[in-house]
């Protein structure tokens, strides 16, 4: 009886006013060439926000967001609450899978040009959506109240307390008190789960309502440009001509995709399990090789790799020119082509950015910059470094273990990679080089004068000659020979 | 108040002076509630930002780390305190570690497990004599002065005074570049690569910063 369907719609619409507008809002025409598989991120993060409130909330009902219980209350999860550890895994995969996904719409929409008139205003809330996004992932790292997340904290901390002037006061501001503890999770909390979904649920209304208003962004050509004076009356063209109602016949995508989606954060979760906690916060516990998550490794990588003396600078200014950047691109370019084959420098820009983010994530996943720690007692020197080899060298060989050389250097590949490999490294440096490298330091390498005396220097020196490589020539001071021309240079 | 039946409006908007007035009143009810406002807000916000607003140096108090006999001379030891700060829902968190390093009979220095660059948690090796970071590999010497690596300056030191055959450290704020108060008073930016001069003398780096 399609009859009573459509009575209680009209009884509805009537009290509620809301059915007609909703209506006409689903199925607004939209330019059948917007209908695209490359369309669909936008509704997909939707939906995932969805699937975030929703596990958010059922977590909730278990968390304990107090210092003494939090990490106790993820066991709990985790092991004993039934489905607990599937609800977490489902919550912390979805996050990662919300990130990702806004940052695919985002590049779609600026490789595009969609971002241009009428746009602008929609981009610029998009910019702050995935601020909120990426504020909920740190926020959400904190609620995983381990090790990680305290020194995670810490390093928050210690950024903070580089601005000039009130580094103090926001150091006690963002911590809640003195020290990081029970106060600095509770106010984490309170962003995680009120003030930042507030936020973001808003700006995402925001965000949906202006996409309707434009309608959605019609494929770009080459050489039609975007015009403040004729764009609109184009696209109404455009939309009267080859328009199609957005539900359902373009809607069906974004709603085959959102369950794609929704299905893999659903097997991410099952297959690998929740993420984290990993040990108690308990800052006495020093064995710890604190680590972001996935998506704040890049900033961890650059973070070990800035010079010094441009660290402060760079981490107050390149927040804040990178986010301005963002902003005021629809500003700056709200007009012209559309179309990625006639804007090469957005096609570049984004290759430099997706290949320098890639590379360092891959960095932070194995951290080379890090000293490894427990590599003089585990990493083993290759028996074929050892044989025939006098006692004294043999000697050397021991006192390079001792002196935890081997945490910053590795051999036959074993050790820490912040110093250069010792494979080769006679065929590189000479022993004069090299004393002066171990008992004064440089670069990255501290001094071990007060570290050795003269017979183990004399040892290790006599072992790290005899690291040639494959047996390849040893180093030679050009210099040696210029000054003493008597003296030949040393017989490989 | 004009009737006029050819232009029939509402009578309410048809008089411009009531108008006004109420166009003046519901100004007047924006200014009353701005300053309503104000008025609730100024507790509002110096609760939230109550934390910021407490001066550093009056944080912390002294607390006792052990007996001198826990800490032989030539040796740095891990000690560590419940904060002196801790509140009752701090948990683990307000357990805190630090290096004791004694120096001769009652000479020490007291570093923070703080890592001077971001806040990670340094680690003495006895046998290089340095202090190594996990998180950038900032390295320290045994003194706690820099070595290599980002930190721009030495290590975070307490505060120490001995008492009873027992040391004690005056400990506060969670060590950073802005709260050190409750540390040691050292330059804010000491940046100094590893130079020749390091290696043969050891004096400029093992000066000492009793309390
Ligand atoms: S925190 Fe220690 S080197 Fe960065």
């Amino acid at each position: 009886m399609a009859s009573l369907k459509q009575r209680v719609l009209d009884w509805l619409d009537l009290r509620l006013g809301l059915i007609r507008p909703l209506t006409d809002a689903a199925t607004h025409p939209t330019p059948v060439n917007s209908a695209s598989w490359l369309y669909v991120f936008g509704s997909a993060a939707t939906v995932l926000l969805i699937l975030q409130v929703v596990t958010g909330i059922l977590l909730a009902l278990v968390y304990s967001p107090s210092a003494n219980e939090a990490w106790a209350s993820l066991g709990l999860l985790n092991h004993t609450i039934p489905l607990g550890w599937y609800l977490r895994a489902l919550h912390g995969w979805g996050s990662d899978f919300m990130i990702a996904i806004v940052l695919l719409h985002m590049v779609q929409v600026f490789l595009f040009g969609a971002y241009k008139f009428p746009r602008e205003l929609t981009w610029i809330v998009g910019v702050g959506l995935l601020l909120l996004t990426l504020a909920m992932a740190f926020t959400g790292q904190v609620m995983r109240f381990d090790q990680d997340s305290y020194w995670g904290l810490g390093i928050g901390a210690s950024i903070i307390s580089r601005v000039p002037f009130i580094g103090a006061p926001l150091v006690h501001l963002l911590l809640g008190g003195p020290i990081l503890g029970g106060a600095t999770l509770s106010r984490f909390f309170t962003l995680h789960v009120f003030v930042i979904p507030g936020l973001l649920l808003a700006a995402v209304a925001v965000h949906i309502w202006m996409v309707l208003l434009h309608g959605v962004s019609d494929w770009p050509m080459p050489g039609r440009i975007v015009r403040r004076t004729t764009y609109q009356q184009q696209y109404h063209e455009l939309t009267a001509s080859t328009g199609i109602p957005f539900v359902p016949d373009a809607a069906w995508k974004d709603a085959v995709f959102a369950a794609a989606i929704i299905l893999a954060v659903m097997a991410c979760a099952f297959f690998f399990g929740p993420i984290g906690p990993s040990g108690v916060p308990d800052p006495t516990i020093i064995q710890t090789a604190p680590k972001p998550d996935f998506a704040f490794l890049w900033i961890y990588a650059v973070l070990a790799f800035l010079p010094t003396s441009l660290e402060t600078p760079v981490m107050m200014i390149a927040p804040v020119l990178i986010i301005a950047a963002l902003l005021l691109l629809p500003i700056f370019a709200g007009e012209g082509e559309r179309h990625w084959s006639r804007r090469p420098v957005a096609v570049l820009l984004i290759s430099v950015i997706a290949v320098t983010l890639g590379i360092f994530t891959h960095l932070g996943t194995y951290t080379p910059w890090s000293p490894i720690m427990d590599a003089w007692t585990s990493a083993p020197i290759p028996p074929s470094l050892l044989l025939n080899r006098t006692p004294l060298e043999r000697q050397g060989a021991l006192v390079l273990q001792d002196k935890q050389c081997r945490n910053c250097h590795s051999i036959a590949g074993a050790g820490g990679q912040r110093g250069p490999a010792l494979d080769a490294i006679a065929s590189r440096m000479t022993e004069d080089q090299i004393i002066r490298q171990v008992l004064q330091g440089g670069g990255n390498m501290p001094a071990y004068g007060n570290a050795l005396n003269p017979s183990e220097t004399k040892a290790l020196m006599r072992f790290l000659m005899t690291l040639r490589g494959n047996n390849l020539a040893p180093a030679i001071d050009a210099s040696t020979h210029l000054t003493h021309p008597t003296s030949s240079p040393p017989k490989p | 108040m004009s009737e006029d039946q050819i232009n029939p409006a509402p009578p309410v908007h048809s008089d411009p002076a009531a108008h006004s007035r109420r166009v003046f009143l519901f100004k007047l009810s924006l200014a009353l509630n701005a300053a309503v406002g104000a008025v609730l807000a100024v507790p509002l916000v110096s609760y939230l930002l109550g934390p910021a607003l407490k001066k550093s140096s009056s944080i912390g108090a002294w607390i006792p780390l052990g007996p001198l006999t826990d800490f032989p001379i030539g040796e740095t030891r891990l000690a560590s305190f419940r904060s002196p700060v801790a509140s009752f829902n701090d948990g683990d968190t307000a357990n805190t570690a630090c290096w004791v390093r004694r120096i001769a009979d009652q000479e020490f220095q007291v570093f923070a497990i703080n890592c001077a660059h971001l806040g990670c948690p340094v680690r003495w090796f006895a046998q290089s004599k340095l202090f190594l970071c996990p998180c950038h590999g900032g390295a320290y010497y045994e003194d706690g002065s820099r070595a290599s690596g980002p930190p721009e300056r030495g290590l975070f030191e307490y505060r120490y005074q001995i008492a009873n055959n027992a040391l004690l450290i005056h400990a506060g704020d969670m060590p950073t570049l802005a709260t050190q108060a409750s540390c040691k008073p050292k330059p804010l930016i000491q940046i100094h690569p590893a130079t020749p001069q390091s290696a043969e003398s050891t004096s400029p780096r093992s000066s000492q910063w009793p309390a």
